[in-house]
This record gives structure tokens, C-alpha cells and sequence, in this order.
């Protein structure tokens, strides 16, 4: 047989839900009658927590860039339900893929904030240890990511080990070549592997219908032989059930599974980008009337889950939080030079080993002027 | 640490054997000696690849750790990645050299740098083979020799044998690197039959001197060492003593070897089939120069494959360095200097 048509479930059970699957609709309100599907109210309490923290933590860094601390922040608000609720979901044994939007979901999975913003402080690259913390290094060029998770979780796989591997990526990323060959190639090899894409309607200034005819992301997945998944991803609660879900079908050898969660970039591209360019106010106010953090918030006071006192000492625990971050990035990073030709191989090359002496050289030549100079002055 | 790596491993009695020969004999010794060690790509598996480098491991070693993938070239480099973040040691294919383009972004933006990018909490080691080359009479995208991309990219290792016993170690000894590797298989080559030695010639990063000889150094690698060795003789003739090197391994580069040889001679031809221009041949006559200025007798040499893309088959031999352009090269290097000035016109004119 050239073509085994019979595989897998039918090409229908793969297809997304004509409309986003949601459990606590933007108003606050459980969508099933008496909260079915939802998360454990423990859980639910969690997803409060982080987002807030994550929010805190996304409007700290997004000051520290103006201050001139970081480089570059690309914001996570409006994105935080994605990216709290994926890495709820996840295991420890579990490894991340991460892009460089995705920030709040590293310090919710429990990363040194100053490790995250390494990169766009800019005193190295990745800041973290990503064996540590099953994670892998924040990644820049879109959709490349999606191959190093399928890779990870086929040699897992094949170690027998039920670890399943997510991948984050945008809804620009989907137009990307690597995104096919990693869905196609997670499909054939029956990888254990989640694709999340947080389609928040925009690749910097484009618009998703300038990339793409399909009448959803999700409805991607049936091509490859996989289940897409369509779901609100401003409800955490929906998040962390829909990747629960990946997750375990990847676990127990249901291979692959596609899921695009709607939701929206609040902040600009990065603090360079002018979003005004290209979207209108009202569309911003829209998807804030959809946010994230108030609409668990409210479903939590309305199901006396939470009360202000339990608000205001989250409050105070991120306050706090971006209070430690603050005093850390104030501080000078420490930079060594000659560390940049440590890593380029497992043993620098002798050619290495000449440069980084002849930079030593350098610096210690520019060092002696700068005392010479100190001394003359000392003594004029 | 492998056996190879701590260079306690010999090869018993592997007799004679073509380069392709050799080449699947390492494969196979290494997924013998040692079980992360796996070999995928398109068309490796029950085929054993379109040069038969692969023929027999699925058999062997089962479709786990040697199978085909999708035809896919970033896919399959982005997850030998991911596999080998795991702790597994890929060794992938690409098919022809035109086709590794497609991997080009995971091979510069994460193989090489992921090392450095994590400061070294990743390793990555990943071998790439990839068949290169000219001379089989290819039509276009088979004959490429793209080693100037790989060797201008830090972070990755490239290497390429240019005799089949050097396959079998090279090959051993890529799979122990750490390091991502760069393997060109000079395809042209591949069915050159020699003894396979019992020990590596040479470390991994090393150059070798094929030959020695006193007058000039003829530099080359892959496929261009037979020619080079073919030049040296029909150089005897003519009483020239040319000294063959070997770089072997392009990137690290060799400098101590190839230094020492032209230092030696005073005279120098770089020798590659991949056009000139920015060729690596650039980079070698840059070095050879700043390291060697006053021992050379005259301006360094280099035969090289035209500035033009690839030649169909039937124009490839005018592209193709041959011995006759290496022994024209050799003459050019100023051995008799009774030879008359230019005359016509002139500055003085």
C-alpha cells in the first residue's frame, strides 16, 4: 500500500471547533454550568497569581527599557493567560521552547528574572541554564524552535522517558518553512510535542490575514495528521486545559498536537515600534475589555475563591518582586571579555586562544594609559 | 570519551576499501561503540543513500537508530538539535551539497552558536555529511563546494578527507568531536580504493603532508589531493620537488603545518575546486602571506574553479583544477629570474 489511508483517527476528529473553546468567557463567567472542565480551583488560584506577577514583572522590564536598562522588551501583556497557562500545564520533566516573547512564561516557570532579561540587557545571550530548567534558550529567528522541540522529544522518546516538549511560536511564525517541517515531521515521527501558537493577530505590523487563507490556525493541524485546537488564549483556565490535554496525548504516544489560542498584543511590537502605524485604538480597547487577569479575577470573587486581602498580598509579593528585579538591573552587569571566545568551541582553537590574548593585551594596554593618565593629572 | 577521542582505538584488519566503503565502515564501527550515536536523513535507511555510504546499518542497527526522514534539510538539522540537547550524537545527511541551502539558517543561527549562546551548557555534537563536489559529471545542484559558507561561520568544525583511510578516521573522529562537524565527502572520490591504516594519520584538526618536497608547496584538500599528488609527480619530471599538504580540517585551520611547510619551500599554490573569489584559498594565501612574507620567493599561487556557478557536465572539466593549470601555476613562481621584463609600453612610456 502506497498510501495508508487508514491511520489515525478521521480527518474530522482532527478538525478545530467552529468557535474558540473557552471555560471563563471575557464577562468572568464559566461558560459551562457549574464550572465543568474547569481546572481545580487550586490551580485556578495559581493562574491569578502568576499572571499578576508575570504582568508586574512585563511593566517592570518594559520601564527598565526606557530607562535605558535593556536594550529592547518585547511586552507580554495581554499574552499572560498563553503564557501562564502553558507552563501550569507543564511538567518538571517537561521542556519549554521559548521565543523571545516569552518572558513572563520564563519567570512563571520559575527562572531568575535577571537571567531572562540576560538577553535583552545584553551582557550575554542566554542568561539561564536551560538543563536547569528544561528550557531552551529564548529564540530570535521565528519558527526554528519548532525543530529543536520535535528533535528533543523524539530522543526522549526513543529513551524511553514519557518528557513531552513544548513550543511556543506567533502566528507570523506559522508562514515560516521550519513551522511545516516540524509539524510534518512531529506528525510522522509521532513526537510527544505541543505547538502553541498565541496567534495575537499581528507579525510586528502585519495583520494574520496578510499571512495566511486558512480559515483558522488550527485547522492546520488536520494536514499534518494532527489535532488542531482552537481556543480562547485570553482564558488561562482554557489554556492550561487545552495544553493539559496535548500534553497528555503526547505522554501516552498520541503523538503531536497543534493549538491556537487567540489572543493580543497589547503593547507594541517592542518599545521601537510604533503600533499606531497599523491598528486603530478601538481595536486595543476591545481585546483590554477581554483581558486576561480581571476576567479570572472576577470569576474567582464571584465563586468566593478570592477575596481583597488575598488580591493585595499577591499585589504586594509582585511589588516586591519587581522591586528586587529593579535594585538588580540597576546594578552594572559584570562582563568579561575574554569569555567571549570561552564557549565558541568545547576547547578554544589556537586561533582563539591568540585573539583573546591579543585583547587581553589590549585591554591591559588601555588600562596602564588610563592610570598614567591618573597619575599626571594627580600630579599637575 | 570514546575510544577514538582518547586515541586508544584501532582499527584491526580493515583491508582495502573504496572511500564510500570506508565512510560506511566508521558509521558502523561508531554506532557499534556507541548507542547515542544514530543516522538519519533522505534516503539513508533501507537504500542506503544515493552513494551507498549508508548501505546496510538500518539492517544492522535497526530503523531506530538509522532511518529516513522526511525530505525535509532544516528539518532534519533542526532536529539533530534537538536530539543531541538530549545527549544523543547525530550523524545526518544532505543529500548533495545544493541541498543543505535549506539548513543553511539551523546550521549558522543555532548549530554553531547554541554552544556559545547558552555559554556552554549545550553541546551539540552533530555531524553533517555532506557529498560535495564536482567531477561526476552532476547536473546543476549536485557539484557544489560550498566550504567557504561553513568555514566563515565560528562555532562549527569542517573537515574533509581526501583518501579513504583518511574517511574512515576522519569520520570517527568527527563523531567523537563534541563540536558540530562539517563533513564534505569529496564524492568524486568516493570510489577510490586504498588500506585502510590501522591508527589515524593525524589528530583531528590537523594538516598532513602527503609528500615532502623542497621547492614548493602544493596546497589542497578533498578531492583536489590526488590531483595535487598527480601534480607533484608530473613537477618531478621536471625536476620541481613539490610538497603536497593536506589541510584535512579547514576550520580549525592548520596554520603550524602549512606555515612550516612554505617556510620550508618559499613558494606556494593554493589548489580548490570552489570559485576563487572569497574562496577559502583567499583566506590561506592571507595567512600563508602575514606568516611567511620573507621566506617567500613569490606571490602565493591559486588555481581555482572559475567565478561562474557550477558548469553543466559537459563544460565541468574547463571549471575543474587540473594538473596541467597546477603545473602552469608552479611555473609562474618566478624559478627563473633571468626571465626579460615586459616590453611594449609601459609607466616609463
Amino acid at each position: 500500500m502506497i498510501v495508508d489511508t487508514s491511520a489515525g483517527p478521521g480527518s474530522d476528529a482532527l478538525l478545530p471547533t467552529s468557535t474558540p473553546r473557552c471555560l471563563i468567557d471575557a464577562d468572568g463567567r464559566p461558560t459551562a454550568a457549574e464550572g465543568a472542565g474547569l481546572p481545580d480551583a487550586e490551580v485556578l488560584l495559581e493562574l491569578f497569581r502568576l499572571m499578576s506577577l508575570g504582568r508586574r514583572f512585563d511593566s517592570q522590564a518594559t520601564a527598565l527599557t526606557k530607562q535605558g536598562r535593556l536594550a529592547v522588551y518585547p511586552s507580554a501583556r495581554g499574552q499572560e493567560a498563553c503564557q501562564v497557562g502553558v507552563v501550569t500545564a507543564m511538567a518538571q520533566r517537561d521542556w519549554l521552547f521559548p521565543t523571545y516573547r516569552d518572558s513572563v512564561a520564563l519567570v512563571s516557570r520559575g527562572i531568575n528574572p535577571v537571567e531572562v532579561l540576560t538577553l535583552l540587557r545584553g551582557d550575554w545571550h542566554c542568561g539561564y541554564d536551560p538543563y536547569l530548567h528544561r528550557t531552551g534558550p529564548q529564540c530570535t529567528p521565528l519558527a526554528t524552535n519548532t525543530l529543536h522541540a520535535v528533535g528533543l522529544a523524539h530522543a526522549a522518546r526513543l529513551a524511553g522517558e514519557d518528557t513531552v516538549a513544548v513550543v511556543l511560536l506567533g502566528d507570523g511564525a506559522t508562514s515560516e518553512g521550519d513551522t511545516h517541517e516540524a509539524l510534518n515531521i512531529a506528525a510522522v515521527w509521532q513526537a510527544p510535542v505541543v505547538f502553541l501558537v498565541q496567534n495575537n493577530g499581528y507579525a510586528i505590523s502585519v495583520p494574520l490575514a496578510k499571512q495566511t487563507r486558512a480559515r483558522t490556525l488550527a485547522h492546520k493541524g488536520v494536514g499534518y495528521g494532527m489535532p488542531g485546537v482552537l481556543i480562547d488564549g485570553n482564558d488561562a483556565a482554557m489554556v492550561h486545559v487545552a495544553v493539559s490535554e496535548a500534553i497528555e496525548r503526547g505522554r501516552s504516544g498520541g503523538g503531536p498536537t497543534l493549538i491556537e489560542a487567540l489572543t493580543y498584543r497589547i503593547e507594541a511590537h517592542t518599545n521601537a515600534d510604533d503600533a499606531t502605524r497599523y491598528r486603530q485604538e478601538a481595536e486595543v480597547a476591545s481585546w483590554l475589555a477581554r483581558d486576561p487577569l480581571s476576567r479570572l479575577q472576577t470569576y474567582l470573587q464571584d465563586d468566593g475563591l478570592l477575596d481583597e486581602a488575598a488580591i493585595a498580598e499577591i499585589a504586594e509579593e509582585a511589588e516586591a518582586r519587581a522591586g528586587r528585579l529593579r535594585a538588580a538591573m540597576n546594578a552594572d552587569p559584570v562582563t568579561d571579555p575574554a569569555e567571549l571566545f570561552a564557549h565558541v568551541y568545547t576547547e578554544p582553537t589556537a586561533a582563539l586562544r591568540r585573539q583573546a590574548a591579543n585583547l587581553a593585551d589590549e585591554l591591559a594596554g588601555e588600562l596602564a594609559d588610563d592610570l598614567a593618565e591618573e597619575v599626571s593629572e594627580g600630579a599637575s | 570519551m570514546t575510544a577514538v577521542a582518547d586515541g586508544t582505538e584501532t582499527a584491526q584488519e580493515l583491508g582495502s576499501l573504496t572511500m564510500a566503503g570506508a565512510l560506511n565502515r566508521a558509521l558502523a564501527d561508531e554506532l557499534r561503540a556507541d548507542e547515542r550515536v544514530l543516522v538519519y536523513g533522505e534516503d539513508v535507511g533501507p537504500l542506503g543513500g544515493v552513494f551507498r555510504v549508508t548501505d546496510g546499518l538500518a539492517a544492522e542497527f535497526g530503523d531506530r537508530r538509522v532511518f529516513d526522514s522526511p525530505l525535509a534539510e532544516s528539518g532534519i538539522v533542526g532536529t539533530a538539535i534537538g536530539m543531541a540537547m538530549h545527549g544523543l550524537r547525530p550523524v545526518v545527511e544532505m543529500q548533495f551539497d545544493a541541498f543543505s541551502y535549506p539548513a543553511f539558517e539551523q546550521i549558522v543561527s543555532h548549530l554553531a552558536k547554541l554552544h556559545n549562546r547558552s555559554r556552554g551548557r549545550i553541546t551539540l555534537p552533530v555531524v553533517i555529511r555532506v557529498p560535495y563536489g564536482g567531477g561526476i559529471g552532476g547536473v546543476e545542484h549536485h557539484c557544489d563546494s560550498s566550504e567557504a559558507y561553513w568555514v566563515a561561520t565560528p562555532g562549527l568544525k569542517v573537515v574533509t578527507p581526501g583518501t579513504a583511510s583518511d574517511a574512515y578516521w576522519l569520520m570517527r573522529q568527527a563523531i567523537a568531536s563534541d563540536d558540530p562537524v562539517i563533513f564534505l565527502e569529496p564524492k568524486r572520490r568516493y570510489w577510490a580504493k586504498e588500506e585502510i591504516a590501522a591508527e589515524p594519520a593525524a589528530p583531528f584538526s590537523q594538516a598532513l603532508v602527503r609528500r615532502t618536497g623542497s621547492d614548493v608547496t602544493l596546497i589542497g584538500y578533498g578531492s583536489m589531493v590526488p590531483t595535487l599528488l598527480e601534480a607533484a609527480d608530473a613537477a618531478a619530471q621536471e625536476r620541481i620537488s613539490a610538497e603536497v599538504v593536506d589541510l584535512r580540517s579547514l576550520s580549525p585551520f592548520d596554520d603550524k603545518t602549512v606555515v612550516a611547510s612554505v617556510r620550508r619551500t618559499g613558494r606556494a599554490v593554493v589548489v580548490h575546486e570552489a570559485s576563487g573569489f572569497a574562496g577559502f584559498g583567499a583566506e590561506i594565501v592571507a595567512r600563508l602571506t602575514e606568516q611567511c612574507f620573507h621566506q617567500l620567493h613569490a606571490p602565493i599561487g591559486r588555481v581555482t574553479g572559475f567565478d561562474i556557478p557550477y558548469p553543466p557536465p559537459m563544460l565541468e572539466k574547463h571549471h575543474l583544477p587540473s594538473v596541467d593549470r597546477i603545473l602552469d601555476a608552479v611555473d609562474r613562481l618566478q624559478f627563473d629570474d633571468t626571465v626579460a621584463l615586459p616590453t611594449g609600453p609601459g609607466n616609463d612610456a
